[in-house]
């Protein structure tokens, strides 16, 4: 499956030398929204001074419990949700322990990363990479 | 006692898509039905979850029209549970029954039903005159059907009349199409039936999920403890789940107007369909909420595992699960059906939840499970659950500990229409009386009810879904068991009616509650008779001593049953409230009332409906439901402090044999409470004195109670009462309090 991977050592995060530009694009480009907050990926500056990054790895935890089958595996294996049957009861982003959902006052529906790799050509520091790697096992939550 | 961990290498590894079909004769059975009555309205959404307008059907003068819902319905009874008693109280008279046409079986939702964000809010309320109590009563119950009648434009079903054939009441919401179709051959029980109408109504795959049925099964036909399945489809099982109304019969008085089936398709739900006023508000809390259960649930109730059948060992280690008709507390062989068990027989990898959004998620399924006795023997069904009361009703306290044959008594009570804990209970019943001798194969046909004979168990249930032998007896319910066994002179009366676990006619729910005068009171100081929707006290009362005085089980006896009064009014469940709750819950003032929650309700309510309210003014808006309920039950015929006495089994030991199985805790109580010594007297003597102090405390409980809930001793809501809670403007409900001042 592709997943969006970092390497935080080259990650800026924001500090100095880059403006977010993973997010803007990820903002702009895939979701068409003005505010880089309402991306679907997030670095930030924690206040040791060391970076974080928030990136969904596409562990399939929210494929688990979402009720209306909205949440699904496309063919590369990347989580994706069809807007159509989502109900918008946010379980996945309850259950999502590394709490990379998205939503936004416009959408009742929540939105995610779905590995699309613009974030990565955007990155000044070449710092993310999608890579292919096998799924993981299914989790009884 | 520790906490069982859950084991996912434990999981049966059962096929949770394969199960017996029953779509064969779908097209044979869809052209024999006939269109009687079809007219067309406009669908709407509600706003601020209300559409302010409910639809009325009378299935015997096929009359169908729009109502609409007040102001004042609004500001007194809120939706729900309040709707139901208020249509029904319009409808019916003092003398009505429940086979009258006039009685009504009202649906309502609640104005916060519907949203998706949080746990626990599909709820579906449902009122009626009950055959078992003549006496409203009110069930609150899980699946589609109330949140889609909403989402097509009502906020609440009312149905009234007799029809003279089979018929089935379909509400197009997508289309704005109502019709009353007679349906000569369509099945009767729950489990076939809603399949084959869920495909019957729905235009194609994707439509399945907005279709839900509300049905029965044969034993309502012919008992009077007939429960409704709401059901909604199940995606990945790829099929249809049942959640029940299950007290007080409401089933049966569906069969009596001769309806087969209530359908509603609803247009497809989306995360705001309620139009809420502060959508915000209820996001972060239900985000909040999810992640609270998915941190805490795996390390406090385990409800996403196990559902409610995670306390059967709690019950049994505390000396509380009912066993032998509410003899004894535990029982050797309860590890058989434990919690360990279940969550390796239900199905784990698949989503559970009677309604979108609910992640606690205890609408667990037993899958692949092959029926050994009656119509359906060799079938393999999907069983609901077993929920706790399931599997103390029907297994431990008839001494089943067999789990196949438990879930084999839960299913086929669940198809044919019987309320598992009333069966539980009635059943248990005729167990104790089949010991005592009060009756034998004789008197029940050839029928062997010795303890944990699960066969001759399944014999009984088949019997009452086929209207033949003492099934049909055992289907009038205990209340009426115990008159006729009396009646006929099979055994001591007095006996009979301290063992025959009934209170107004209905019967008791399983939890022992002989050592938690709380729950004596939670049980039968209650609206629609003992069951725990109302109070569950007994942890607090009884282990925690939480509740040293009366004045303080007095105070828990107001505040909880009008807490959970609300539940009930707006469409939630309960179990969100307390079967998990916040980390730091314990160190909160008030720890018990779970306050973290209760200012979720508080704010959910406030943000779906714009009116801001508090704790407080939620209780008030309880109050006003609750007390004219009590109204009604008087204007009933009962409602009064002699339709609120206990059985004894409820109170105390009853025989010898349970005195004696606990002889060091009652002579302790003797010794201590009674100030008596126990040695010094005969067996006969200390029973006695259990009986005369036990009724004794029951009676300054009753009183402390109707004192704090502004009743007087009788148990009538005193005019001022009525004055605080704006219910003097209502002129009949003034003048039925005033013939009892």
């Amino acid at each position: 499956m592709r997943q969006l991977r970092i390497d935080l050592s080259k990650c800026d995060a924001g500090r100095a030398t880059c403006q977010h530009e993973c997010e803007s694009s990820c903002a702009e480009k895939v979701f068409k929204l003005t505010d880089p907050a309402m991306a679907a990926l997030h670095v930030r500056e924690l206040a040791d001074g060391s970076g974080q990054a928030v990136l969904c790895d596409q562990c399939g935890d929210c494929v688990v419990v979402c009720p209306t089958e909205a949440l699904k595996r496309n063919k590369l294996g990347v989580v994706v949700i069809d807007k159509k049957v989502c109900v918008g009861c946010y379980m996945c982003m309850g259950f999502c322990e590394k709490e990379i959902f998205e939503r936004n006052p416009e959408w009742t529906e929540p939105y995610k990363c779905i590995s699309c790799g613009i974030c990565v050509k955007a990155c000044p520091h070449a710092a993310l990479e999608i890579v292919d790697v096998p799924e993981p096992a299914y989790r009884i939550l | 006692m520790t906490q069982f961990v859950f084991d996912p290498t434990k999981v049966m590894d059962i096929d949770f898509t394969k199960r017996t079909e029953y779509l064969e004769g779908l097209e044979a059975i869809k052209a024999a039905h006939k269109v009687l009555k079809e007219i067309t309205f406009t669908p709407s959404l509600p706003d601020k979850g209300y559409n302010n307008r409910s639809l009325y059907v009378n299935v015997g003068t096929l009359e169908v029209k729009e109502k609409p819902v007040t102001q004042q319905m609004k500001d007194v009874f809120i939706g729900g549970r309040g709707f139901g008693l208020w249509h029904l109280w319009n409808a019916v008279k003092p003398t009505t029954r429940w086979n009258d046409p006039e009685n009504e079986i009202i649906i309502s939702p609640g104005p916060v039903a519907g949203i998706t964000q949080y746990a626990g809010t599909g709820k579906s309320l449902v009122v009626s005159l009950s055959p078992q109590t003549d006496i409203p009563i009110d069930s609150n119950v899980g699946g589609y059907f109330g949140p889609l009648l909403k989402f097509s434009g009502f906020d609440a079903l009312e149905i009234q009349g007799k029809s003279e054939c089979d018929v089935i009441v379909f509400i197009d919401g997508q289309k704005g199409i109502i019709r009353i179709e007679e349906a000569p051959q369509d099945p009767v029980d729950s489990h076939v039936l809603a399949e084959v109408l869920t495909h019957m109504y729905a235009e194609n795959q994707a439509d399945m999920v907005n279709i839900s049925v509300v049905c029965t099964g044969a034993a309502a036909e012919h008992s009077l403890v007939g429960m409704l399945n709401f059901s909604w489809w199940d995606l990945r099982r790829g099929c249809i789940r049942l959640k029940q109304a299950g007290r007080g019969g409401i089933g049966t008085v569906f069969r009596n107007k001769k309806i087969r089936a209530i359908v509603c398709r609803g247009p497809q739900v989306k995360g705001d369909l309620n139009h809420v006023a502060d959508f915000e508000t209820i996001a972060k809390t239900g985000i909040k909420y999810h992640k609270e259960i998915r941190t805490n649930d795996p390390y406090q109730c385990m409800m996403r595992r196990n559902g409610t059948a995670h306390i059967v060992e709690i019950m049994d280690a505390y000396d509380l699960l009912p066993t032998h008709n509410f003899q004894y507390g535990s029982h050797p062989d309860t590890h058989k059906i434990d919690s360990a068990y279940w969550q390796s027989r239900c199905t784990q990898k698949t989503v559970d939840g009677c309604w979108y959004g609910c992640s606690m998620a205890c609408a667990k399924g037993a899958d692949g499970l092959v029926v050994k006795t009656g119509p359906y023997k060799g079938h393999t069904v999907t069983v609901d659950g077993p929920e706790y009361e399931n599997a103390a009703g029907l297994g431990s306290n008839c001494g089943v500990f067999d789990p196949d044959y438990l879930l084999e008594l839960n299913f086929y009570c669940d198809t044919y229409g019987i309320c598992t804990i009333t069966y539980g209970t009635l059943c248990a019943f005729v167990m104790e009386c089949y010991q005592r001798g009060i009756l034998n194969k004789e008197r029940t046909g050839g029928l062997d009810m010795t303890w944990g004979n699960a066969e001759d168990d399944l014999e009984m249930m088949h019997q009452m879904a086929r209207g033949e032998g003492f099934g049909v007896i055992a289907g009038q319910g205990v209340k009426k068991m115990k008159e006729l066994f009396i009646k006929n002179g099979w055994g001591d009366p007095q006996l009979i009616n301290d063992i025959g676990m009934e209170n107004k006619g209905l019967e008791y729910s399983q939890y022992l509650s002989k050592e938690s005068l709380a729950q004596q009171g939670g049980y039968a100081l209650t609206n629609k008779g003992p069951q725990h929707d109302e109070a569950w006290l007994i942890f607090m009362d009884m282990v925690n001593k939480q509740l040293p005085t009366f004045e303080a089980k007095a105070e828990a006896l107001y505040y909880f049953p009008l807490f959970r009064t609300w539940f009930g009014l707006n469409g939630f469940c309960k179990l969100p409230w307390n079967d998990v709750v916040p980390s730091n819950n314990a160190q909160q003032p008030e720890a018990h009332k779970i306050p973290e929650h209760v200012q979720n309700y508080v704010d959910i309510f406030s943000a779906t409906t714009g009116i801001k309210i508090d704790k407080d003014e939620l209780i008030h808006q309880s109050a006003k439901v609750y007390n004219f309920q009590r109204v009604f039950n008087i204007r009933m015929g009962k409602g009064l402090r002699k339709d609120d006495h206990a059985p004894f089994r409820s109170l105390g030991p009853v025989t010898s044999e349970e005195y004696l199985s606990r002889q060091e805790r009652y002579d302790k109580q003797i010794a201590e409470e009674m100030k008596l010594d126990p040695t010094a007297m005969t067996l006969e003597e200390k029973m006695a004195a259990h009986r005369s102090w036990r009724q004794g405390r029951y009676e300054q409980l009753t009183d402390a109670v109707y004192k704090r809930r502004g009743w007087t001793p009788n148990g009538v809501p005193t005019l001022e009462r009525l004055k605080e809670l704006g219910l003097d403007v209502f002129p009949e409900v003034v003048d039925v309090v005033k013939l009892h001042l």
